[in-house]
């Protein structure tokens, strides 16, 4: 998968979780927990759907890494290169 | 009795097979109108159920209906229609003061069911079940999740009592409103059961499932052809004051809630047996100080099962014998047996009698049951009668637990 193709996953993902939530204008450098309304179980599901749709799992001391959208597509690209 | 001793009910919120509100429901009972339908059920396919069509992005977001359970969902929307109904502004009273007691059958079914099926999906592999499983399954989940979205802060709970939840719930509403532990009592039951096989599968190994070409004609409680139990979802939750606030606030009177008990036959795990739930009946008539002759209605639990219809004719007929001065009905050969909320739904379906007189009748009694025949058995076709001033309502569950409420046309 590509950059873009991982960014877009990921929002897929968020608005499968956050239904409610407008994602059009979520900026990429900034907390995404900041931006939209999401706790902690709504972090979870995101890890759950990377580990249900792709294999992949992310150890607890690598959440942070996934707290804005840049710094998660960064820490997954290595991860879904193969996709 | 003082004013603060007598419970009334203010406001009404449900949803049933054949209604989303009240008025709707009743119209439907009335006119003898089925909701029953063929819904379709993992592992089992096309099966006769009773389907609730309430919208429930009406109270709730998106994402709460998407992290909650069904029940809870349910529970939401029968507690925000029932404070509406009985004109209730919450930002005005103290969110402390309020109670939630909700009768269930059994939950978490459902959600252990999806999970299970969700890890089969992975070879069984126990990391991908969900965070968000336990919170679900939680027995007290069903009125927990009201508390979440109305900010409500008094007790919540559930009240599992198969399917006689519905008055339990509604009892409990009562006893916390009389040890003044709450102001206002969501009381009433839910059930989700219909989104699990389990039950479907479970009733149908017992020989307790119905079955029929038409759906509508597949609950038929007091039919000789009877063959089993529509399984059904719903909800019906009552506003429960003591009648020196309700009186306060002008608040609408559905009914005063006179009467009650709750016994156990002690005997089967299954079966269910004439002799307690007489006793049962006995025991609230005397609760309420009445005789039996005071009903005016009795709305039967019966189930439309073989076994079961004609236990609790056989009670009503030791209690009340021919019932010359009382008449009687049954609500689920229309909306099916929505098991928690059973109870409840079917008192609400009856209450608006005190107003228009009229008993709803039991629609697919093509061949009456010579054990269950009553002279005054509303068959088919709603009855007019002079006045009601009692109705009474049974509901009886597994393990032998039985359960009748008596509520009083309010007089002030």
């Amino acid at each position: 998968m590509t950059a873009s193709q991982i960014r877009a996953t990921i929002l897929e993902v968020i608005g499968q979780i956050l239904p409610d939530e407008d994602l059009s204008k979520l900026k990429g450098d900034v907390r995404i927990r900041d931006q939209v309304e999401m706790d902690s179980m709504d972090f979870l599901d995101i890890i759950m759907e990377l580990r249900k749709r792709y294999g992949i799992e992310v150890p607890e001391e690598d959440y942070m890494k996934l707290a804005t959208l840049d710094s998660a597509v960064a820490y997954l690209e290595p991860r879904m290169a193969h996709l | 009795m003082t004013d603060r001793q007598r419970i009334v009910i203010t406001g009404i919120g449900l949803t049933a097979p054949n209604g989303n509100n009240l008025t709707e429901f009743r119209r439907n009972l009335v006119n003898g109108k089925s909701g029953v339908r063929k819904h379709n059920v993992r592992y089992l396919g096309d099966i006769i159920a009773g389907v609730c069509s309430h919208d429930p992005l009406k109270y709730q977001k998106k994402k709460e209906l998407r992290r909650g359970t069904r029940a809870g969902s349910t529970s939401i929307y029968c507690c925000h229609e029932a404070v509406a109904d009985a004109k209730l502004d919450l930002n005005s009273v103290d969110k402390s003061r309020i109670g939630i007691f909700v009768g269930i059958t059994e939950h978490g079914n459902v959600d252990t069911e999806k999970q299970i099926y969700e890890i089969s999906q992975f070879n069984y592999d126990t990391k991908f079940v969900s965070h968000h499983y336990n919170p679900r399954i939680v027995a007290n989940n069903p009125a927990g999740e009201v508390t979440l979205n109305m900010g409500i802060t008094g007790p919540h709970y559930t009240l599992g009592a198969a399917c006689a939840g519905g008055n339990l719930g509604l009892i409990q509403g009562c006893q916390m409103l009389l040890l003044n532990q709450v102001d206002i009592a969501l009381g009433g039951g839910v059930s989700e059961t219909i989104h699990a096989f389990g039950a479907f599968a479970s009733f149908r190994s017992e020989g307790a499932l119905a079955s029929h070409e038409d759906p509508e004609k597949a609950c038929r409680p007091f039919d000789k052809d009877r063959n089993g139990v529509v399984v059904s979802e719903g909800g019906c939750i009552f506003v429960l004051e003591r009648l020196e606030a309700a009186l306060a606030r002008s608040a609408r009177m559905y009914g005063e809630v006179v009467g009650y008990a709750i016994n156990s036959d002690a005997l089967d795990f299954i079966l269910p047996d004439s002799e307690g739930q007489a006793k049962c009946m006995t025991l609230a008539l005397k609760n309420a100080g009445l005789s039996p002759d005071d009903i005016s209605v009795i709305s039967t639990h019966a189930t439309g099962t073989p076994q079961g219809d004609p236990q609790e004719c056989k009670a009503i007929r030791q209690v009340f014998g021919e019932c010359r001065h009382t008449y009687i009905n049954n609500t689920k050969c229309m909306i099916g047996h929505s098991m928690g909320a059973a109870a409840a739904l079917e008192l609400a379906g009856n209450l608006p009698s005190f107003e228009d007189h009229v008993v709803h009748p039991t629609i697919n009694i093509d061949n009456l049951d010579p054990d269950c025949a009553f002279e005054n058995l509303v068959i088919n076709r709603s009855k007019k009668i002079d006045k009601v001033d009692y109705i009474l309502k049974n509901a009886f569950g597994m393990l032998g637990i039985n359960s009748t409420v008596i509520v009083k046309r309010f007089e002030g």
